[in-house]
This record gives structure tokens, sequence and C-alpha cells, in this order.
């Protein structure tokens, strides 16, 4: 701020950044669309197929003797739900889950909701297991990896280099590697997950580490306690309640990917998908869709909730 | 009073032991059941880890002229593939901010009044945002068949959902008086929205636009794996040929050409906000 007001040179010169940004920027689209050439043409085409794909996969399965009752149900949904959002609750939850039962009633796939619920529960225990599996084992690799933990710097920094290794891999590309060495299913996708997650929970533990108080520290070192002790009653109480919010967040979003892991054979409802895709079954994929949202959904706000009761 | 003071730590103790018990049930069935779902099983973990292990060693090329033949005959040849993976992150990013700016207006508070507009278009946008981005790509893939096309539709829908919510949520937060000023004044919505919501929210804009090119440019790496173009579909090839060391390669070029891009992208966003 103080910068720019400063001198004119200095608003020249914010000017000229400004206008060079922008310039890359045109430059990098005009490069980008001659790349893929996206012409009017293929997306003339495209739009409209994929507006009939969605047609396809919800369609109304209501018949005129259900009609009145599913317009019934789904009026009552909406008005606990805007009951609820009246009443300024942060998520009207309940008017939610009886909306989704409407909808899911409505459009899903009867002969494939059952399989789809079930291999959406599989994704949901490889998520569980990959992310507890990775927070315990982060645990250590955390505190080796924080500069205020270990004796040398350079051990520190010998143990990031080693986690940023780790995150190099995608998870889907973890996931190809351990169906390859543990064969197709949901124990592959528990490990991609849970290898991952250690990259990505460790570094964040490390941080975590590095910005605590030293006082409690010194304190107890000045008291003649051992190195474990201090650990134990100086550093995991401070730390702790940060470690299992980002624990929980990393559960989210390994939620989510944990519905993909089966595209290349890690178990989950993303076999389903594939299978549905392959036989382009479109209705099955939007009934394994459907579920997804509203698990995701659900998962979202109760690890959002759990996380605002911890910190 | 004494003799309750007296009872009432055992009797709260027990209590509390009880539920102590009860919620370690809980979690102990929980995990119970979640690894019997995923045929997760220690020893199997431990005894087959060698495979993997092994898969990860056959990666490292081991003598000089694999190493050469790597870097000077087989890296070059992958800058094709390399650029239209840059290409459909800039493309998605695009489609998806502009796509956003409707949505943003929709989805904000102060800008629409009419609660079920509002209620509608946020929703939406957290509904878009649930599914992830490989997802969409397989389904665009199976619609509009292979290439990159689908992978930009996958990352248009995802960051369209992105950058409206993360923007809707900056614009009802910015100061509400020179909205109200120029409303008293008598301006339109639409000079309103020029003139009050966008100086404000313009930097915010642009630099959630850069953090979700950020993430597609991640993303955009292993769209190839489900067919939406890019590297990946290279990599996919190079893994079902057990081409090991290729992938490596292929895997450690992505790793610096993502880092080099999160470095880029994180100066600038440091300078606008």
């Amino acid at each position: 701020m103080g910068r720019s007001h400063g001198s004119g040179l200095g608003r020249l010169r914010a000017v000229l950044y400004r206008v060079l940004l922008l310039a890359v920027c045109g430059w990098a689209v005009a490069w980008a669309a001659s790349g893929i050439r996206v012409d009017a043409d293929r997306i003339a085409r495209g739009l409209p197929a994929i507006g009939r794909i969605l047609k396809l996969m919800f369609p109304l399965q209501v018949g005129p003797e259900s009609a009145p009752w599913l317009a019934v149900a789904a009026a009552g949904a909406a008005g606990v739900t805007a009951l609820e959002a009246a009443r300024r609750r942060r998520w009207p939850v309940l008017g939610t889950v009886l909306l989704g039962v409407v909808v899911l009633y409505a459009v899903a796939d009867r002969e494939w909701l059952g399989p789809a619920v079930l291999a959406t529960g599989q994704s949901l225990a490889i998520a569980l297991m990959g992310t507890t599996v990775g927070a315990l084992l982060a645990l250590p690799l955390g505190f080796w990896a924080a500069r205020n933990m270990v004796v040398y710097g350079v051990v520190a920094a010998l143990a990031r280099q080693l986690l940023n290794a780790v995150r190099t891999f995608p998870e889907i590309i973890l996931a190809v590697f351990f169906v390859a060495a543990y064969g197709p299913g949901p124990l592959a996708g528990v490990m991609a997950v849970g290898l991952h997650s250690i990259g990505m929970l460790a570094k964040l533990y490390a941080d975590v580490i590095e910005n605590i108080d030293r006082g409690p520290i010194e304190a107890l070192t000045a008291a003649g306690a051992s190195p474990l002790e201090t650990v134990w009653f100086a550093v995991i109480p401070q730390v702790l309640p940060e470690f299992i919010a980002s624990a929980l967040y990393r559960f989210e979003i390994n939620m989510r990917s944990a519905t993909t892991l089966g595209l290349v054979g890690a178990g989950g409802v993303g076999v389903i998908l594939l299978q549905a895709l392959s036989f382009r079954r479109w209705p099955v994929v939007g009934t394994a869709l459907l579920v997804i949202v509203l698990t995701v959904t659900a998962i979202d706000s109760a690890s959002a909730w759990l996380r605002r009761r911890i910190i | 009073m004494k003799a309750e003071s007296r009872l009432a730590p055992p009797a709260t103790r027990r209590g509390a032991g009880l539920r102590f018990l009860l919620v370690l049930m809980a979690v102990a069935a929980v995990y119970g059941a979640s690894a019997a779902a995923t045929e997760f099983h220690p020893v199997v973990v431990v005894r087959d880890a060698d495979v993997f292990v092994q898969l990860l060693g056959e990666m490292w090329p081991d003598n000089r002229e694999r190493w050469v033949f790597l870097l000077t005959d087989f890296l070059p040849r992958l800058k094709v593939p390399f650029i239209q993976t840059l290409q459909i992150a800039i493309l998605g990013t695009l489609a998806g901010a502009v796509l956003a700016v409707p949505f943003v207006v929709l989805a904000s508070n102060n800008l629409t009044r009419n609660p079920v507009v509002y209620a509608a278009a946020k929703a939406l946008m957290n509904l878009l945002r649930t599914v992830p981005e490989l997802l969409y790509a397989s389904i665009f893939v199976a619609a509009v068949g292979f290439g990159p096309f689908p992978g930009v539709l996958a990352l248009t829908v995802f960051s369209m959902a992105i950058v409206a919510k993360l923007t809707s949520e900056s614009v009802e937060a910015v100061d509400p008086g020179p909205l109200e000023a120029l409303e008293a004044a008598g301006a339109t919505r639409a000079q309103v929205i020029a003139y009050a919501v966008v100086p404000q929210v313009l930097p915010l804009f642009v630099s959630y636009v850069l953090y979700v090119f950020e993430i597609n440019v991640r993303v955009s790496t292993v769209l190839g794996l489900v067919g939406a173009g890019g590297i990946g579909q290279q990599l996919q090839l190079m893994l079902s040929l057990f081409q090991y060391e290729n992938a490596f390669i292929i895997i450690l070029a992505t790793f610096v050409l993502v880092a080099a891009i999160d470095y880029a992208s994180a100066r600038v966003r440091a300078r606008l906000v």
C-alpha cells in the first residue's frame, strides 16, 4: 500500500505489472485455444449430447399412481428445509436428508440403488481406513520433519524432502501401482489413500509443531523431564486439536478421491461407474452419482461440524 | 450436602466410564466393518508390500545409458502432451471463471434478494463441487469421446463451482456502505455491481481463479488415465506396457511442472491480495 502511494514511479510500476499480467494471460488463453482447437462445431455437437445424457441419467421413474404421493413428499421436504433455513440453522440437515430421499425415490435406478449404496460404503471404508493409517504413520514423520524437534536441521530437511517425494505421486497413480502389487480391489485403494495421506499430513503436522509455544517445553526441560516426557506433556497437548482437524479435513478430501480410485480398479463406487460407463448404462451412472453427491455432502457437513467443535 | 459430594464423584465416574466404553465399542465396530469392507489385513499388507517396493525400484533407471536415453530421447518427446496438459488447464480455468460470474451474482445474498433463487444457486454450486474432477472427466469421455475436449469440460464444471462459491462468499462479506449509497442514489443493479462490488472483489476473484488454476494443473496431469487427454495418457500407456522407468521420468517432469506453476502462481497471488 505505502509503496504505491509514495511515488509516481511506484504507481507506474503497479500499472505496468497489471498490463503485463493481462497480456500474459491473454496470450496464454489464445495459445491454449489454438492447441486444443475447441471449435464451435465441437461445442455445438458436444453440449447437446451432454444434455441428452443428463436426461438418460436421471429418468423420472414415477408412475401416475405414485406421482401425487411424491409431490406431497417433495413439498413436505422442501417445507422442512425452508423452515430450518428460516430458523437460521447453518445446515438444514433434516430437510436435506428428506429431499435426498425424495430425489432418490423419484429418479434412482431401483435395481442398482442397493449396489451403488454398498459400493459408496466401500469408498467410505477406503477413505476411513486410509486416512486413519496415514494419520497415525504421519505422526513420527511429522516430528522428524519439524525443525524444532530434531537436533540437526539437516535431518528435518531430509525428512521434508522425503515427504515431498511421496507427495509427487498423485493418489490415482499410487493406486495403479498398488493394484499391480496387491491385485485389483479395495485394499489397493486403502494403501494409495494411506500413503498419499502420510505425505500430506506429516507436512502439515511438522508445520504445526514448528509453530508451537516454546514456554512449556523449556519449563519441563528445566524441571528435569526426559525428552519423551517433554513431548508428551508439552508438545502433544498443544498440537493434538490441529492434528485431528487436519486429519478430518484430509478425510473429506480422501472420501472424494476414494470414489475415483475404482476407475483404475482400486475398489469403491468407481468400479460401478467404470462398468456402467463402458456399457453406456446412463441410469446406473446417474444413480451412482446421486449416491456419491449425498454421501459426500453428509460427510462434509459432519466433518466440518466436528472440526469446529475441536478447534 | 456432604454426603452428596462424597457420593457424586464415583457415580459420574462410572457414567463417564460407561460412555467411554460405548464410544470405544462403536469406534471398534466402525473400524472392524471398514477393515472387512476393504479386505484390509495387516499381515497381507506387510507380506505383499515387497511387490510394491519392487515396482518402485523398477522405476529407477539403473545404468547410465538408460538415463541418457530417457533424458535426451524420451523426455523431448513428452513436449507435446505436456503442452496439451497445460492448455487443458488454462482453458478449463478460463471457461470456469467466465461461467462462474452469473452464479456469483445469483449465489450472493446481498445481490440476489429472492431467497429461492439464492438458495437454488448456492445448492447447485455445492452439489457440483461434491463430484471429483476425474468422475466428471470419465463421464464426459463417455459422452463426447476421447481427447482433451472432455478434459476441458470436466475442469470447467469443477472450476466454475469452486470459483463461484469462494467469490460469492467474498461478495457477501463486502463493505455494505457503497452498495447502500448507490442504491439510495437510485443506481440500477448493474451499476451497483459495477461500482460497489467489482472494485472490492476483483483482486480476490483473480486470486481464486489462480488458486483453481493450480488445482487444475495438478488434475490435468492425471486426466489422461480416464482418456481425457494430456500427459496422463502417456503415463497410462507406459504403465500398461510395464515401462516403469519411462513412467518415472513422466512423474518427475510432472512434479517439476506443477512445482514451477505453484511457485509462479503463489507469487502473483501474494502481490494481488
